[in-house]
């Protein structure tokens, strides 16, 4: 297999001085590409949700010749769609203290203090143009009576700083991003390949130059060749087959980078939202997300006694534990995710839970109802309420609705420096596929902002410094090291077909989810980790010898498509548990059962793990190598996190 | 609960098609129909006959990907939902339920229930959007937006472009999906400089797209999962009339 040189340590290329002027510095440095010359380079963007359309239409209006591969059979469908309550901004339209200096430090301590300062900075620094910029493409952002533009709170803040429109912020500002991509279509700077899934990176000389990719219609494998080649893929909580990403998620085009030798970092990174809808079914393809902005106005809570049968308003409000008020008095129902899943699996393990086999927790309106009106809350979530009824049948201002933790976004994803570039020359990475903005635990509201601040404002600049810096020699479609990519996927897809087993992907791919949930789930230890990559290596290797899979590779075949899918998250989910078990610590999300407060909260260990673990792959029977970015803290003191 | 699906089943778009009826028990009213299907494919997979091809993404009604003809009705039986958020205890027990693609000249078959749908991106392209560059906006709070004006255009805004509306339509027309941006831009200031270009443009790439003319059956309106009315088509007619009279 061709990879790319390793540098021999990860190097963040951060920009020296003051926090407040590494970006504008960084600009300044950066090389450009003239007017005249930009149409000479080809930009591969593979997917087009936030982070890939916004990149993929500026690199156009830019004047780069841009290709952009998406599996989906439109870039409106990315699941960035599905994003609910909102887009953080540091505007301060509500006179309440906000500034870019205080989202910056509640992302830096949301994140429990393992993201890269700089990063968080330049990311809150950009906050408000998204904002500037949505608007002016038409997003219907919600307004006041006085038409201007409206806020709520996320957890995690002390100030409102939301933008939304309605439930749906994610599908609004995607339809943006997808109008810019349009528009940019229509001029011929972008060709829009649909119905496309990259399976393998393409490295020349140690530089990103393109991508194989499958015809998912036709099933004809493609060489697609580039100066340089960006991945806005999304996360992989998919790995957990049960989580709120969308059926079709992946990991496969990062996995297949690293593959080639682009650092992984923080894989055991995974958030866990609390408020999703609880698993009712053997059969359930997937779980739905309650917009966390539901916590503005709904009190989380579970019956004092233990067994309690009755219905949630049968239940006097003596006998109800608001745990998330008693447990965290000042930000009470507004804590960040880590700490609000946390507290609803302590719940359900004291078999305090509800619902069907008491894994839920109740999400009460019933006083904002009173305070407010029906109206009033019908205005704020009326599409989660429809939602909630289409799947629970029930209605969810009659009592209280029910919810449970479920995976849903992964801070971990491929190393990238301060330019959003891997350690692999030429390969940008951008959005929730990357690892760089979220440390380890987003706030909610963040991954919109960070999507759109990669593609709109970041990528386009430090691109430029690489295409203008780097020496791109012609590389031909039947290069030994296209070839060789080319190959490599045709013959993994013929073994796919060879193996002729009983067992479906499905199968596999649920078989997976259990053991992650169990062991690399909300709480993990040692033994829990060390039994669940031998569980995983022993899934892979029942996978290659009895996986079913029906019909040929030159045709529309979605079960090979799942099959490749989950052949990768067989392999990721290894590394998943090896770097949690590596990480002898609690930080955020990652809870290890061994490092707790006596409150039973998060023991962070600065000493021994303030740094960024990034993974290469394994190599000729030695395993995967752990390489560490060091982070340093120099805007704030490393706090113990505390919402109390 | 059992059912009998009949399922219509493409090879390609070359194969001439037809339906397939496929027994499956042990249902539970639970079960989204596509969580039923999913359960058929793996036991199709299984026993090394291929699947049945379908679109789903999201499976919460929010992507669009996803869109079955169920018993003659685009998107099934409910009213305002997608075909992913159809539950089992929409049939009744022991009902043989037919299941077809979205079947309309401008969105060929690809195999069994799965269509390409590329041609409403192209309508898209035509002008389905404000033009503005990254970099260039002005300060979001500069120009207020009353609240109802915004409210309005994100009612039209919803359109997830599931396409439900021309597989309805007896003429495979496109008007409430082209009118619904058309109104969503219409209603809010930015989207004025280029109203009446858009407008034009969009009417003349759904004709090249061969995409129908509107009677006015409103069965669009009917099945639109996201519930989006007439009014959009109203808007579109008289943005379309005004930008073409002006024209001349």
């Amino acid at each position: 297999m061709t990879r790319a040189v390793m540098a021999p340590a990860l190097d963040s290329r951060v920009p020296t001085g003051p926090l407040e002027r590494q970006w504008a510095r960084r600009r300044d440095e950066l090389a450009l590409v003239g007017p005249t010359r930009r149409r000479f380079h080809t930009v591969l963007v593979i997917g087009a949700g936030l982070a890939g359309a916004s990149a993929a239409a500026t690199l156009s209006e830019l004047g780069y010749r841009v290709r952009c591969l998406v599996f989906h059979d439109s870039p409106r469908r990315a699941h960035s769609v599905a994003a609910q309550g909102g887009i953080n901004a540091a505007k301060n339209y509500q006179n309440d203290g906000d500034s870019v200096g205080r989202l910056f430090h509640e992302t830096l301590e949301g994140g429990d203090f393992r993201s890269r300062e700089s990063n968080v900075y330049r990311l809150a620094e950009l906050s408000a143009r998204i904002i500037d910029h949505a608007v002016a493409q038409g997003v219907p952002f919600a307004r006041e009576y006085g038409g201007h533009l409206a806020n709520r709170s996320f957890g995690g803040t002390l100030v409102s700083r939301t933008f939304y429109a309605r439930g749906q912020t994610g599908q609004q500002l995607l339809l943006g991003a997808y109008g810019a991509l349009a528009k940019e279509e229509a001029a011929g700077g972008v060709a829009l390949l649909p119905r496309r899934e990259m399976l393998d990176l393409i490295v020349v000389d140690g530089r990103a130059r393109g991508v194989i990719a499958r015809d998912l219609v036709t099933g004809a494998l493609e060489t697609h060749l580039a100066d340089a080649v960006v991945l806005a893929t999304g996360g992989y909580a998919n790995a957990y087959y049960l989580s709120t990403n969308a059926k079709a998620s992946n990991a496969t085009a990062i996995w297949r980078a690293h593959l080639r030798g682009a650092a992984f970092a923080n894989p055991g990174f995974v958030q866990f939202h609390p408020t999703c809808l609880p698993v009712t079914s053997a059969d359930q393809a997937k779980t739905t997300l309650m917009s966390e902005s539901l916590r503005n106005d709904a009190r989380l809570w579970v019956p004092l006694r233990a067994g309690d049968a009755r219905a949630p308003q049968d239940i006097p409000e003596s006998e109800r534990d608001y745990f998330l008020e008693r447990r965290y008095p000042r930000f009470g129902n507004l804590v960040p995710r880590d700490l609000g899943s946390r507290a609803c699996k302590a719940m359900v393990e004291e078999g305090r839970g509800v619902g069907a086999g008491a894994g839920a927790v109740y999400l009460d309106l019933s006083d904002a109802a009173r305070r407010l009106g029906v109206d009033v809350l019908r205005e704020r979530y009326g599409n989660l309420f429809e939602l909630y009824q289409h799947i629970t049948g029930d209605d969810p201002l009659r009592g209280a609705m029910r919810v449970a933790p479920s995976a849903h976004y992964t801070m971990g994803g491929l190393w990238v420096d301060y330019d959003l570039m891997s350690n692999i020359p030429g390969l940008f990475v951008i959005g929730e596929a990357n690892f760089s903005d979220q440390g380890a635990n987003r706030l909610g509201a963040s991954a919109l902002m960070q999507g759109l601040a990669d593609g709109y404002f970041i990528l386009p600049y430090t691109l430029a410094g690489y295409l203008a810096g780097a020496r791109l020699p012609a590389v031909a479609e039947n290069a030994p090291e296209a070839r060789e990519a080319f190959a490599a996927v045709d013959a993994r897809i013929e073994r796919l077909l060879a193996v002729g087993g009983r067992r479906t992907a499905g199968e596999f791919h649920r078989a997976l989810g259990r053991v992650l949930w169990d062991h690399c789930g909300l709480e993990r230890s040692r033994e829990g980790l060390v039994k669940s990559m031998e569980e995983v290596a022993a899934l892979r290797e029942a996978f290659w010898g009895d996986l079913a899979l029906p019909g040929g590779a030159g045709e529309l075949n979605q079960e090979l498509e799942r099959a490749g899918r989950v052949a990768d998250f067989l392999e990721l989910g290894e590394l998943m548990c090896r770097d949690a078990l590596a990480r002898e610590e609690s930080c955020g999300c990652h809870f290890r059962t061994e490092h707790q407060t006596n409150d039973g909260e998060a023991l962070r260990d600065d000493a021994r793990f303030a740094h960024v673990a990034a993974w290469l792959p394994g190599e000729g029977g030695r395993g995967p190598e752990r390489l560490v970015e060091p982070l340093h803290f120099e805007s704030m003191a490393l706090l113990e996190r505390s919402y109390t | 609960m059992n059912v009998i699906f009949r399922i219509w089943r493409q090879r390609d778009p070359t194969d001439a098609g037809g339906f397939v009826r496929y027994p499956v028990d042990g249902l539970s009213p639970e079960m989204t129909l596509l969580e039923a299907l999913d359960r058929l494919n793996e036991t199709l997979a299984a026993h090394g006959e291929p699947p049945v091809a379908f679109d789903s993404d999201c499976r919460e009604g929010i992507c669009g990907a996803c869109g079955i003809v169920v018993d003659g009705r685009p998107h099934g039986p409910l009213p305002c939902t997608t075909t992913c958020l159809v539950r089992m205890r929409a049939f009744r027990d022991g009902a043989t339920i037919t299941l077809e693609p979205f079947r309309t000249g401008a969105f060929p078959v690809l195999r069994d229930l799965m269509v390409d749908r590329r041609a409403l991106d192209r309508v898209m392209q035509a002008g389905g959007y404000v033009s503005v560059r990254a970099g260039s906006a002005p300060e979001a709070n500069t120009l207020p937006i009353a609240r109802e004006a915004v409210e309005r255009a994100l009612d039209a805004a919803e359109c997830i472009g599931c396409g439900a509306c021309v597989a309805a339509c007896p003429n495979g027309s496109a008007a409430l999906f082209v009118g619904a941006k058309v109104s969503h831009l219409a209603r809010l200031p930015q989207g004025q400089p280029e109203r009446a270009r858009r407008a034009l443009a969009l009417v003349a790439a759904a004709d090249d797209e061969g995409f129908g003319a509107c009677s006015s059956h409103g069965e669009c309106e009917a099945v639109c999962p996201k519930g989006i009315g007439l009014d959009v088509i109203a808007q579109l007619n008289r943005d379309h009339l005004l930008a073409t009279l002006a024209r001349r």
